[in-house]
């Protein structure tokens, strides 16, 4: 079609405006797959300027347009991106002084994972056969959407038991989580529900915490996925992308530890959790090598996003609401690591004799933190 | 100065900020009324002798107009604290209303009570540990929503569980004889090793060939698939022909085996044992391990005549723990 002389919104004519721009569309659109029918038929004989193509026209994305960031550990202060010119001098700047802070959080990482609740885990003091015991359960006042869930969920993890929560006063999460702790349960995970819709995760580690609160969406059961394969029994292996800071060695550290430490590889099952802008996406599938090149991969699911809203340490605090709060204090450093390492050995001693029944009873902090109140009411205490 | 029958005739008759109107009755919004109706009794304007009762912050006083400060309304009102115990607070008041009327007395008595009443109350929610409220961010929702689908986008899911699990299978994670990868799989990823190796310390044509195609991956693969038939004719104890022959004929070449040798019943039992498993995995074909100690499968005699052939599929056991796979994983 010849390009016509009017610009299709010059015409008053309604019915021929339309037709018009809806021709100009079309060849518009005709247009550019004819180039792109082109250019494949091209590169289909020349693989070198398809690659010559691919390596010009990299998209910024994100990802890729990130300026340095010295929490980001796999980040390399060198590779500035290329963004333009203008910002190429302000990266030289940033990359001259960033060599010492980079090794800096690298330590601080390397003695994160030294220390954190993990190590056990870790270490292969546990028995690499035995699935972590996980308690799931829900909010109060679940409904079926919820219960659903839960199942799929209790499906994913090979040590998981759903129990129905409770109705009424004194089943606090933190009393909870004491409860499970005691009965040798590694993980309490609480799906909460909204709206008749489950829109979060709170995961305890047990039997001492860190305790995750993770907003979930947009999840996907079994059901839907068409073309899904059926889930069997054997342990899975465990792909983790994309946790690279400090928190997310933890956030992977902890998911990590909801898994049986040795997989079944004959089971061919993989259970992911990558994590893209803070967004991490949970998938399930089945694999099967193809060559040395190529995998099959088939769904199982679930599918469900997760974005960490907070992490605290210890467990979910239980408010004994009516007993005077305690005074306000400031910790000064020594005296406090003194007693933490009088913690640590006792607990070491409590996990030589763990055979024995005198284990320490796992009790939930009375109070989170300090809530500062501007006016003490006097209705309230 | 201080006419109540005039403010009265006003607020009835014309208009009075506190008055809310409903179709049976109305009420009043000042907090000094004690009894949130609006009639001429309990109108805290209209009455220059007036007396309440307030709660503040938990407390409960007694509030007392004295109308002779009326002209500084910051001091109108005198307060009287009342105690804590019920029934004290209601003799304090019948000691400070003495001479009132029976009317004042009475509604500031049955308010004592209300708010007794839901201090009560509030003090039992308080100690109750309740879900907090948040209200919804619909914008941050939305934008949250928005960003969950770009990142889903960027992420490739697929694509990067196909990588990492292929740099898996290459770093041999998965063990020496891998349960999971199909024998022809693993064969040319052996293949490819040692090929390099020889690559490397020869720097033979090959390499220069790879060098020079573009399409590397093509290439490669194409080449272990040559060195894989070259390879093949080295193996030949093991399971006769295996040259890409499917797993139907497999099988049947194990039955028939199983016809021919009924003498030695551990390799049967053990051939036994592995056919369910590839009944159970589909396309993938067990590893045939000769060194692996003959596991004791379930007894069954091999009976002549006409039979049926009846498969049991039996759970896999897990993977024997070796301390190295441990070290790989």
């Amino acid at each position: 079609m010849p390009p016509s002389r009017f610009e299709p919104s010059s015409i008053k004519n309604k019915v021929k405006r339309e037709e018009i721009a809806r021709k100009q569309k079309k060849a518009k659109r005709q247009d550019k797959l004819q180039r792109r029918l082109a250019q494949a038929k091209v590169e289909a004989n020349d693989p070198l300027a398809k690659k010559k193509r691919l390596a010009q026209n990299v998209p910024r994305t994100l990802d890729n347009m990130r300026e340095y960031d010295p929490s980001i550990l796999t980040a390399n202060p060198n590779a500035q991106s290329e963004a333009g010119p203008s910002t190429t001098a302000q990266g030289d700047c940033r990359a001259f002084p960033s060599g010492e802070p980079s090794e800096q959080p690298q330590d601080e990482s390397a003695a994160d994972i030294a220390a954190d609740p993990f190590t056990a885990y870790f270490s292969g003091e546990l028995d690499p056969g035995v699935p972590p015991k996980v308690l799931i359960t829900t909010s109060s006042k679940a409904t079926r959407v919820t219960y659903d869930f839960c199942d799929e969920l209790v499906g994913v993890f090979p040590g998981a038991e759903f129990i129905r929560r409770k109705k009424g006063k004194g089943f606090e999460m933190g009393r909870i989580a004491g409860w499970a702790a005691n009965r040798g349960y590694s993980h309490l995970m609480v799906v909460n529900e909204d709206m008749k819709k489950p829109n979060a995760i709170t995961m305890v580690y047990l039997p001492e915490g860190p305790t995750a609160y993770f907003k979930l969406t947009s999840i996907e059961l079994t059901q839907k996925i068409s073309g899904h394969a059926r889930a069997t029994a054997h342990y899975p292996e465990l792909v983790l992308n994309g946790f690279v800071t400090r928190l997310g060695h933890t956030v992977g550290r902890l998911f990590q530890t909801l898994f049986p430490p040795m997989p079944e590889f004959q089971g061919r099952q993989v259970v992911t959790l990558h994590n893209q802008r803070d967004f991490l996406f949970f998938r399930r599938h089945r694999y099967a090598f193809r060559s040395p090149e190529k995998v099959a991969l088939q769904e199982i699911g679930p599918r469900f996003t997760l974005k960490l809203r907070y992490m605290k340490k210890g467990l979910p605090a239980v408010k004994n609401l009516g007993a005077p709060s305690k005074p306000l204090q400031f910790d000064d450093g020594e005296p406090q690591d003194a007693d933490m390492a009088d913690a640590q050995e006792q607990e070491q001693e409590a996990a030589g004799s763990s055979q024995d029944y005198a284990r320490k009873e796992v009790v939930p902090p009375t109070e989170d933190e300090y809530l500062w109140m501007w006016k003490v009411r006097a209705g309230d205490d | 100065m201080q006419s109540d029958d005039v403010i009265w005739s006003v607020i009835n008759t014309q208009f009075c900020s506190y008055k809310v109107k409903t179709a049976t009755q109305n009420f009043c919004r000042n907090e000094y009324n004690v009894t949130g109706l609006c009639n001429r009794q309990s109108c805290p304007l209209a009455n220059s002798r007036y007396a309440t009762v307030r709660e503040k912050e938990g407390v409960l006083y007694l509030y007392v107009k004295t109308i002779e400060r009326a002209h500084s309304p910051a001091h109108m009102w005198e307060r009287v604290k009342l105690s804590n115990n019920y029934t004290k607070a209601l003799e304090q008041i019948d000691k400070e209303l003495i001479h009132w009327p029976n009317f004042t007395i009475h509604k500031c008595k049955q308010r004592v009570t209300k708010i007794t009443q839901y201090l009560i109350k509030m003090r039992r929610l308080a100690l109750r540990q309740q879900p907090k409220l948040i209200g919804v961010k619909k914008k941050l929702d939305r934008r949250e929503a928005v960003r969950e689908r770009k990142a889903l986008s960027a992420a490739k899911l697929e694509r990067s569980i196909e990588a990492e699990l292929i740099e898996r299978l290459k770093s041999k994670a998965y063990g020496d004889m891998p349960l999971n990868v199909n024998e022809a799989v693993w064969q040319a990823v052996l293949d490819r090793e040692r090929g390099e190796k020889e690559g490397d310390k020869g720097k033979g044509k090959a390499l220069e060939m790879i060098d020079d195609e573009t399409d590397e991956e093509d290439e490669e693969e194409l080449e272990e698939e040559e060195e894989g038939w070259g390879e093949r004719e080295f193996v030949s104890d093991l399971s006769g022909e295996e040259d890409g022959l499917s797993d139907l004929e497999d099988a049947m070449s194990s039955g028939e085996e199983d016809d021919e040798d009924e003498d030695d019943e551990d390799e049967e039992g053990s051939e036994e044992d592995e056919d369910p498993k590839k009944a159970a995995l589909g396309k993938r074909k067990a590893p045939s391990k000769p060194q692996k100690p003959p596991r004791k499968g379930p007894e069954k005699k091999a009976r002549r005549g006409p039979r049926v052939e009846v498969e049991y599929e039996h759970e896999m056991e897990s993977v024997p723990l070796t301390k190295e796979a441990l070290a790989n994983w």
